[in-house]
């Protein structure tokens, strides 16, 4: 029989649009204004918490419209956003630093929907507010580093092995080894040869050997660079208070930094953009320091100040540096006096108890690298770095210590939490700058929301009585696979987890229900043909449907070709704009074709028919 | 409800020439305007700092563009967007002094706190320089890829024929954004990709029937056989750019200003496409002509049945 669906066909059609609607279904509910409490290093969240926080709100005359536990979090929803950011501003101020209080927008999607796992579209900063930040890791200094610690690494191992050398020392593109005989540097090149198979050695001269890194420990050291970077920044935007930030690597060296309801830039770009190292040095004290301040620094040693511009003589070797500090805490010590305890990873813990089983009663100073843009730039326009170099402590060691220890004789508790501030900001290696900014207000957010509702909208309404005026029933029928499209778009990006709708995703939205009748547009107009041609109406359902199909098959094809290729190179809202064009595409295929098909045999299908109202 | 009644073929091809005229004119004069004019780059392409501001009263322009040039910013271009109250600061590039804190000095020195700040977007020169090369390199990709898809489903002329058609298309958009000197960001190249899908849509509708009407005519010129296609296809694709159209309108007086360039791009892109599947894509299938012979289903060849005798 001519134009029959199967049972099964109907079927699968209905599990497939009812599974769409199923997830599309969080979106109506919406958003509540929501304030979310979360437990710093030092804090839980419990029951106590809990009553402590019913009780501010009540006593700040706020009255929320729930407070629940969930995934170790508090979060209190509001009714407006002014009740939400002044219990923010009250629950702030009472519960201090031990925990962060972050304004949060939370789906209101009711409990049988969420177990099921629906969740509304997440939206993009463009729609919800918030900042965006692309930050660029300076990959040059991470090298530079990287080359430091190496020349310092094959100095000790030349010294160790008996080979003697005239220098080691970093040059532009590498670490140059000179020697006094060619015998020495032959068994040298042997020897790290074969103790550093992630360098390249090269012989210069008879006397010079070069070093220089693989590809592979270049690729290494910019990817530990950038992921320690994340590491960091993921824990500066923690102290920001953010809802449900996003720390990201962006291609090789850049970092996508996303934090949604962010107002205050300027505080956010403060935090992030604190780029500092900081390392553990052995202070001299076989030299006078008066004679390095004449001009006389030792080989070996380093002269540098200190906050008050006093001279403080350094040697040059590293004890532990920045980047194996894990943590560090400003607290009091038994007598009440102000201390900073620092806890070190396994390596830096190994390489303090190495240097302090011999260095009991020797001061050891603190020294905080800081880079501060030149404001110049190099021959790839990329800005320059400078470093700045202060001592911020000197400490005396008591007793020989490994991974955890305590630095005392601050002056004040103010003191000792600026030293644990900027112990803390100072593991990062490599300066990084923001080379992009994305700020959208809440008021533009919520606009660009109302408008592209208001596009879709309309844009729907103007296709729907096109169709009905231009097709009769059959631009009924095609105007339900239209509606079912938008509904199982909708449906889809709730589904999938990486899916965010932007403003151009709306146009995006937008654009597909006008494209997407086009299907229905050939096939209709195909069956008008073969009508004209005097065949059946039956013989010109299936005729029409048979023949368009390759057609809107390639065109389809074709068009997904351009929007994944956007997909692959755009950012931010253009992958958004993409993402909803692919999904449209795909679903626009399946009501168009399959889902009216369906429809149109159902009503017509096996019938005498005489006339059709298209 | 018809459109178009139409009882004969409509001689399409017999305005070939006029066509071919405009669309070279056209095309030279995009390319003449893009070589003078240039595009007006973005600030996703150059780089810099705009700023867009919420007053709640009609904004003081002059009084803005004092106050940022004693503070250095006597290039900043300050203008209204979208309504009275709503102000657009643009700021070029600069080095020196770190330039994504630029944003925050204009707010100090304008007095506006977080609550009437409503847009900030900064990017950096390199971030610009990569994107423009990104996205030339897309459009470049996208053509490539669809050449090969459609020299795959179809046949090289019509291949050639497409991407003539999407060439023209894109770069007389292109073209118009360079005359009418409006501002081309990456949300307008993501429309002029869209229009690229469009475009391509269009012409293999029209390719597929051109095709289908060879193998099913046994008699007729190539040129009858495309305007008997062309015919075929004409109400399909008045209505389907009808129907884009609409909702591009919707989208171009209801998504508001941030959307006005990307509505823009598609509605022209959109009208031109309709336009190049019409007479581009055909005429250039023609040119290097397309025959009856080349569109033919390629028989399948029995074993041994062609074997060359042996010499």
């Amino acid at each position: 029989m001519l134009n029959h669906t199967p049972l099964w066909k109907y079927i699968m059609i209905l599990f497939v649009v009812s599974v769409c609607t199923l997830y599309a279904i969080p979106n109506l509910y919406g958003e509540d204004y929501a304030v979310q409490i979360s437990a710093g290093r030092d804090a839980v969240v419990d029951v106590a918490l809990m009553d402590d926080v019913t009780a501010q709100l009540e006593a700040a005359k706020l009255e929320p419209k729930s407070i629940a536990f969930e995934n170790d979090q508090i979060l209190v929803r509001f009714r407006d956003d002014s009740a939400q950011r002044s219990a923010r501003d009250a629950l702030e101020r009472h519960l201090g630093t031990d925990y962060f209080v972050a304004m949060n927008l939370a789906p209101d999607t009711p409990d049988w929907l969420e177990s099921l796992g629906g969740t509304p579209m997440k939206l993009g900063l463009d729609l919800r507010g918030g900042v965006h930040f692309l930050m660029e890791v300076d990959m040059a200094s991470a090298l530079d580093k990287s080359y430091e610690d190496s020349v310092g690494d094959f100095r000790t191992a030349l010294r160790e092995e008996g080979l003697r050398y005239r220098g080691v020392r970093r040059t532009d593109n590498g670490i140059e080894i000179q020697f006094r005989d060619e015998d020495t540097l032959d068994s040298a090149e042997f020897f790290l040869r074969n103790r550093n198979p992630d360098f390249v050695f090269t012989e210069i001269d008879g006397l010079t050997l070069r070093a220089e890194m693989s590809q592979q420990k270049l690729a290494q050291t910019r990817d530990y660079a950038v992921k320690q970077n994340i590491t960091i920044i993921r824990n500066r935007v923690n102290q920001l208070g953010v809802a449900e930030p996003l720390v990201q690597k962006q291609g090789a060296e850049r970092i996508v930094v996303q934090l949604p309801g962010i107002q205050d830039t300027a505080k956010a770009k403060e935090i992030l953009n604190a780029t500092a190292t900081l390392e553990y040095r052995k202070v001299d004290i076989e030299h006078d320091v008066r004679d390095a301040v004449a001009g006389r620094v030792p080989p070996g040693s380093e002269l540098l100040y200190d906050q008050q511009g006093q001279p403080v003589l350094l040697e040059k070797g590293v004890i532990a540096e920045g980047s194996n500090i894990i943590d560090a805490n400003s607290g009091v010590d038994q007598y009440g006096l102000p201390k900073v305890s620092i806890s070190l990873d396994s390596k830096g813990g190994a390489k303090m108890a190495r240097f302090t089983k011999d260095n009991v009663g020797n001061p050891m100073a603190t020294v905080f690298i800081e880079y501060r843009s030149t404001g110049e730039r190099d021959e790839n326009g990329k800005l320059i770095f400078e470093q700045q170099r202060e001592v911020i402590s000197v400490a005396t060691i008591r007793g020989r210590f490994g991974a955890n220890f305590e630095t005392t004789g601050l002056d004040s508790p103010q003191e000792a939490q600026n030293l644990a501030l900027l112990l803390r900001a100072g593991a990062l290696i490599a300066p990084i700058t923001i080379v992009e900014e994305r700020t959208v207000g809440p008021s533009l957010g919520q606009e660009n929301i109302e408008l592209g509702t208001q596009a879709i909208v309309w844009g729907f309404l103007l296709v729907l009585a096109f169709m009905l005026v231009y097709y009769k029933k059959f631009g009924i029928v095609a105007n339900i696979a239209l509606a079912l499209n938008l509904v199982m778009i909708v449906g889809v990006m709730s589904l999938i987890p990486g899916a965010t709708l932007t403003l151009p995703g709306m146009a995006g939205i937008v654009l597909t229900v006008g494209m997407a009748v086009d299907a229905n547009v050939l096939i209709f107009e195909r069956i008008r043909e073969e009508l004209r041609d005097g065949r059946s109406p039956q013989q010109a359902i299936h005729h029409g449907y048979d023949s368009a199909f390759s057609t809107i098959l390639d065109a389809n094809i074709t068009t997904f070709i351009a929007a994944l290729i956007l997909f692959a190179v755009g950012t931010g809202p253009i992958k958004g704009f993409s993402i909803t064009l692919m999904i449209g595409l795909v679903t626009s295929m399946f009501t168009a074709i399959i889902v009216t098909r369906a429809v149109v045999n159902g009503i017509w299908g096996g019938k005498r028919l005489k006339k059709l109202s298209i | 409800m018809r459109i178009f009644k139409m009882k004969d073929t409509v001689d399409f091809m017999s305005l070939r020439i006029p066509a071919l005229v405009l669309s070279t004119l056209m095309v030279i004069g995009s390319l003449v305007s893009l070589s003078v004019n240039s595009l007006n780059w973005g600030l996703d392409f150059t780089g810099g700092t705009v700023i867009e501001i919420g007053y709640d009263q009609p904004a003081q322009l002059d009084d803005i563009r004092q106050r940022l040039d004693g503070a250095g910013f006597g290039d900043a271009i300050v203008q209204n967007f979208g309504s009275a109250e709503d102000v657009l600061i643009r700021i070029a590039p600069r080095d020196g002094k770190k330039a994504n804190e630029i944003s925050n000095t204009v707010m100090d020195v304008l007095g506006i706190g977080p609550d009437n700040m409503r847009r900030v977007e900064f990017v950096g020169p390199n971030v610009g320089e990569e994107l423009t090369e990104q996205g030339g390199l897309a459009m470049l990709v996208a053509l490539l890829c669809i050449l090969i898809y459609v020299a795959m489903r179809f046949e090289w002329r019509f291949a050639l024929g497409s991407v003539a058609a999407l060439a023209h298309d894109v770069i007389i958009t292109l073209g118009l954004f360079s005359v009418l000197q409006l501002e081309f960001d990456l949300t307008v190249l993501a429309a002029v990709l869209a229009v690229i899908g469009y475009s391509l849509n269009d012409t293999i509708v029209v390719s597929d029937r051109i095709r289908e009407n060879f193998r099913k005519i046994r008699k007729g010129e190539p040129v009858e056989i495309i305007n008997t296609s062309l015919t075929q296809t004409l109400n399909r694709t008045i209505i389907t750019s009808l129907t884009t159209i609409l909702v591009l309108m919707a989208l171009f007086f209801k998504g508001g200003a941030l959307i006005h360039g990307f509505a823009t791009a598609l509605l022209f892109g959109v009208f031109i496409g309709t336009y190049s599947s019409i007479y581009v894509a055909s005429l250039v299938a023609l040119a290097l002509g397309i025959s009856r012979e080349d569109l033919m289903p390629t028989e399948v060849e029995k074993e041994g049945a062609d074997l060359d005798p042996l010499p």
